[in-house]
């Protein structure tokens, strides 16, 4: 609230800082703003931006940083009755003491004794140390404010080339805005790395990536079974490539063929309607496919494999017909030809793209020979278009490894090891979801484990985007 | 092919032109069959997409539309003053007397287990005894006094009465016996139940009980997420594609963020999701499942596909716009911010809008900043813990309840019609308002 109201006065003094800058500008002018290097308006607003831009940075970097530094401030000093508790107690005890002081809800922890006049001196404290990180802000802002506006002023004059320096103010913006992109890259990298570092201190990267058993349980005391957990990742890369499999069998060929004909035989008509019908096939969300492959699909394919199964039984494919009437509603299947049918717009509509960029004149080479429509896509066109073809393949196939909700909601949560399409297999994705949503403490391996997978998971999905990428710069015919 | 190609290459010997002429043909009219048949494969390939989508669309609609339709139930309620201990009026048992007022009307009595009035409990919405508490608290002189009250029946009754519970089922294998049904018959015959358009879809939040679940909270939601996306997203996309179309020098530094840019489009979201719990939840203290911290990770998300669009808009715009105006004397950056870029602005805001509408639908990263948590009511505000239609979906889906997967596809069912306007909004723009030079 009260940085909200400092940004309001900031505002209200930059656009004094304007008036004041252009009118000292059309006064040494005389008026006549043609005696002037840049326009009047450039003036006032390099005045405002020196009094408005430091500041408003300022305060911004107050609000978001601000309660980092008290927290640290506040835990700086710890009184013995604190430091004799567990770790996580003594985050419960700070958090606490911040929230009462803000006026929040804190946890239901009691606190007795010591511990109480401890946190209701840590209380005080962080009332004090908020004001004080608070208002010191403001000051350095007004000041930060009042200094910019007092060497702005001054330097307003006939000869100063003001719109050349608010230009270099909108530079330093846009690229700003342009690193962005790269502090979002890094922040993946860095953030994906640390936690997995953290994971790889208690387990070792080569059993995580080449172990064959799953199990993340962490049991909540030392002495029950299984308290170490095994983190063997094998199972999930299986299940997400099967998955994979499924889906691109699905996709790959109904896309591919879906833009050729939609770009070599269709009507003008036809494809104008097919287009975006595809498109709106593009856009359903994710979660809209999982909620149909987990109440439509699986059900479907459940009843479908159990009739089959029926008839087996007793024949000479007994065993068979016994496991077919076993078949659940989460399977692989289910996941990978739902999530084949999301992937076919995707594959249709890189492909049309590559297949139209494909030059008239090698058609109509292909046609003046007297090659008919399929020999000419077969042998021309398809050939032409290949690195196309499978960079988009590529991409599809990434898309198919990082898809979330489907999997989710489709494929279920067992991590076998197994390539029967009717079984139920888990996926990568699929278990960074179970162990980061509910309950968690964010230092045990468990938690920790979702962070290693991630990171798996993106230099997967890069690789695959990069080899497209070399596969269209290397292999690309240049036909101009 | 191999075989019309020997048969023609050993014909001419023997039998003259004939033969010849006749390999030709079947040649021929193998490749016509071979034609035929790619064709046919294409035709196939698109009517597999396409009955896919009417599937798809077509089984959501089949689910959802059933949840438009709810009904509702009035009774008059005597609030026997024996019975409401005025000192402690929430621990009175309102469900209790209304279920007495139903009774009343079904002419039936309670036995001393209270297994009748436990029966009839199961067929009305518990909403009826929170209308009776809400009611009390603001006039305490309305005990002793007979008031009518309309709620929801509970979503078996509910479903039972859209004919999704049927009579022909076996009596063990529904939630509702014989009785419970014959009553439901009885209530709709004399007109206490009527059916009717379900407003409180939309205007009540996520609630435990289906027949008392709607989307308000999870559309607020979902808007609320929006704003911060796009206040984001669009205005830094957009700087950033003006500074790396129009102003950066092409070196090796402008190379790295363009390839950066690309692949960032490209990574899955949930790593974004990842991104988001460690860097604003656990570095930065941002409130989990607020929409502030959903907004900031969608408009990561959005970034790249912003900056993509804005830079093929802006590109579309022929250069000689650009030498008039440096022509006539306008610095570079005039000449972007006052002809090229409202030039392209049309393009600019469909990718923009595309883009929001893609994150609207996102689930997965939300899933990771802890928005799977159960929110009853309307979000306060852009810090207060919140819930979005997708994740909305995800978690009806979960739920065990036949009533809220109707709700579920009903919800789905609001998310499209969402979808569908940004979509339409989108291409209206580029419709009207995109110029070919």
């Amino acid at each position: 609230m009260l940085t909200w109201l400092s940004l309001l006065f900031l505002a209200l003094f930059a656009l004094a800082a304007f008036l004041l800058g252009r009118g000292r500008a059309l006064k040494a002018a005389g008026g006549a703003s043609v005696r002037l290097h840049s326009l009047p308006n450039y003036y006032g607003a390099y005045a405002a931006l020196w009094a408005g831009a430091p500041a408003a940075l300022l305060l911004l970097l107050g609000a978001v940083f601000g309660g980092r530094l008290e927290e640290a401030v506040l835990q700086a000093e710890r009184p013995a009755a604190v430091s004799a508790l567990t770790p996580d107690r003594q985050d419960v005890f700070f958090s606490d003491a911040r929230a009462i002081a803000a006026k929040e809800a804190p946890s239901e922890v009691v606190y007795e004794g010591e511990l109480k006049t401890a946190l209701d001196a840590k209380v005080a404290e962080s009332r004090k140390i908020t004001a004080i990180v608070r208002y010191s802000t403001i000051g350095l802002a007004s000041l930060v404010a009042l200094i910019g506006v007092l060497l702005a002023l001054p330097r307003v004059g006939l000869e100063f080339r003001a719109r050349n320096r608010v230009e270099g103010w909108i530079n330093g913006l846009l690229i700003a805005c342009s690193v962005a992109a790269v502090l979002t890259t890094l922040g993946i990298v860095l953030s994906l790395v640390w936690e997995s570092w953290r994971f790889f201190q208690s387990v070792n990267p080569l059993s995580f990536l080449f172990g064959t058993e799953w199990s993340p349980q962490i049991a909540m005391r030392a002495d029950q079974v299984a308290s170490s957990g095994a983190f063997g990742a094998v199972p999930l890369f299986a299940g997400t490539f099967l998955i994979m499999l499924i889906a691109m069998l699905v996709a790959a060929p109904v896309g591919l063929y879906s833009a050729i004909y939609l770009s070599e035989y269709a009507s003008r008509g036809l494809r104008s309607t097919i287009k975006p019908l595809l498109e709106i096939l593009a856009g359903v969300p994710t979660v809209v496919y999982g909620f149909f492959a987990a109440l439509t699909v699986g059900p479907l394919f459940r009843a479908g494999f159990n009739a089959i199964g029926a008839v087996l039984i007793g024949g000479p494919l007994d065993g068979v017909g016994q496991y077919l009437m076993e078949v659940q509603n989460q399977m692989a299947l289910v996941a990978g030809v739902v999530m084949g049918i999301m992937l076919i717009p995707f594959v249709s509509s890189l492909s049309d793209d590559i297949i139209n960029a494909v030059p008239q004149s090698l058609r109509d080479g292909s046609y003046a020979m007297g090659a008919t429509k399929s020999e000419t896509v077969k042998r021309v066109i398809l050939p032409a278009a290949l690195p196309g073809i499978m960079a988009a393949m590529l991409l599809a196939v990434s898309r198919a490894v990082g898809e979330t909700m489907i999997v989710t909601m489709a494929a279920g949560l067992q991590a076998k090891l197994t390539v029967n399409p009717l079984d139920t297999v888990t996926t990568v994705t699929v278990q960074i979801v179970t162990l980061l949503t509910g309950d968690q403490e964010f230092d045990s391996p468990k938690t920790l484990s979702a962070f290693g997978l991630g990171l798996t998971l993106f230099v997967v999905t890069l690789a695959l985007n990069i080899i497209a990428l070399r596969i269209v710069q290397k292999y690309r015919e240049q036909y101009d | 092919m191999t075989d019309a190609a020997i048969t023609a290459g050993a014909a001419p010997h023997g039998q003259g032109p004939r033969a010849t002429l006749s390999a030709a043909e079947a040649r021929l009219k193998k490749r016509y069959r071979s034609e035929m048949w790619f064709k046919a494969q294409g035709i196939a390939a698109i009517v597999v997409a396409m009955i896919f989508l009417v599937v798809l669309v077509g089984r959501i609609v089949a689910q959802g539309y059933t949840t438009f339709e709810t009904h509702s139930i009035s009774v008059p309620v005597y609030l026997n003053p024996d019975r409401i201990d005025r000192t402690a009026l929430d621990g009175v048992n309102y469900d209790y007397i209304v279920a007495e007022a139903v009774m009343k009307k079904l002419n039936i009595q309670d036995d001393d287990l209270g297994t009748t009035s436990g029966k009839v409990m199961d067929l009305v919405s518990r909403d009826l005894g929170f209308q009776l508490l809400d009611k009390i608290k603001a006039d305490p002189s309305v005990i002793g006094k007979t008031i009518e009250v309309t709620g929801p029946v509970k979503a078996d009754a509910d479903l039972y009465y859209k004919g999704e519970i049927k009579r022909a089922t076996a009596e063990e294998d529904r939630k509702l016996d014989n009785q419970q049904l014959g009553w439901l018959d009885q209530l709709e015959k004399s007109g206490t139940v009527k059916g009717g358009f379900n407003f409180g879809f939309f205007t009540k939040s996520d609630s435990t009980e289906p027949e008392q679940a709607g989307v308000l909270g999870a559309v607020v939601g979902s808007a609320l997420m929006l704003i911060i996306t796009a206040m984001i997203a669009v205005p830094v996309g957009v700087m950033a594609a003006v500074y790396l179309e129009e102003f950066a020098p092409k070196n090796r530094w402008t190379d790295v963020i363009e390839v950066n840019i690309n692949n960032l489009a490209a990574v899955p979201s949930i790593v974004y999701g990842l991104l988001g719990l460690a860097l604003f939840i656990n570095w930065l203290h941002v409130p989990r499942s607020s929409p502030l911290v959903g907004g900031l990770v969608l408009a990561l998300m959005a970034l790249p596909t912003v900056i993509i669009a804005t830079r093929s808009a802006l590109k579309a715009v022929p250069p000689s716009i650009r030498e008039a105006a440096l022509g006539v004397g306008a610095s570079r950056a005039q000449t972007v911010f006052h002809h090229v870029l409202p030039l392209a602005m049309p393009g600019v805001m469909t990718g923009a809008i595309l883009s929001l509408a893609h994150a609207l639908g996102e689930t997965a990263p939300l899933l990771m900043i802890g928005m799977v948590s159960f929110v009853p009511g309307v979000p306060e505000g852009f810090t207060g813990a919140s819930t979005v239609l997708p994740v909305q979906v995800f978690i009806w889906e979960n739920a065990s309840e036949r009533a809220f997967h109707e709700r579920t596809a009903a919800a789905i069912l609001v998310l499209l019609i969402f979808m569908i306007v940004m979509n339409a909004a989108a291409v209206i723009l580029r419709r009207r308002f995109e110029r070919r030079w």
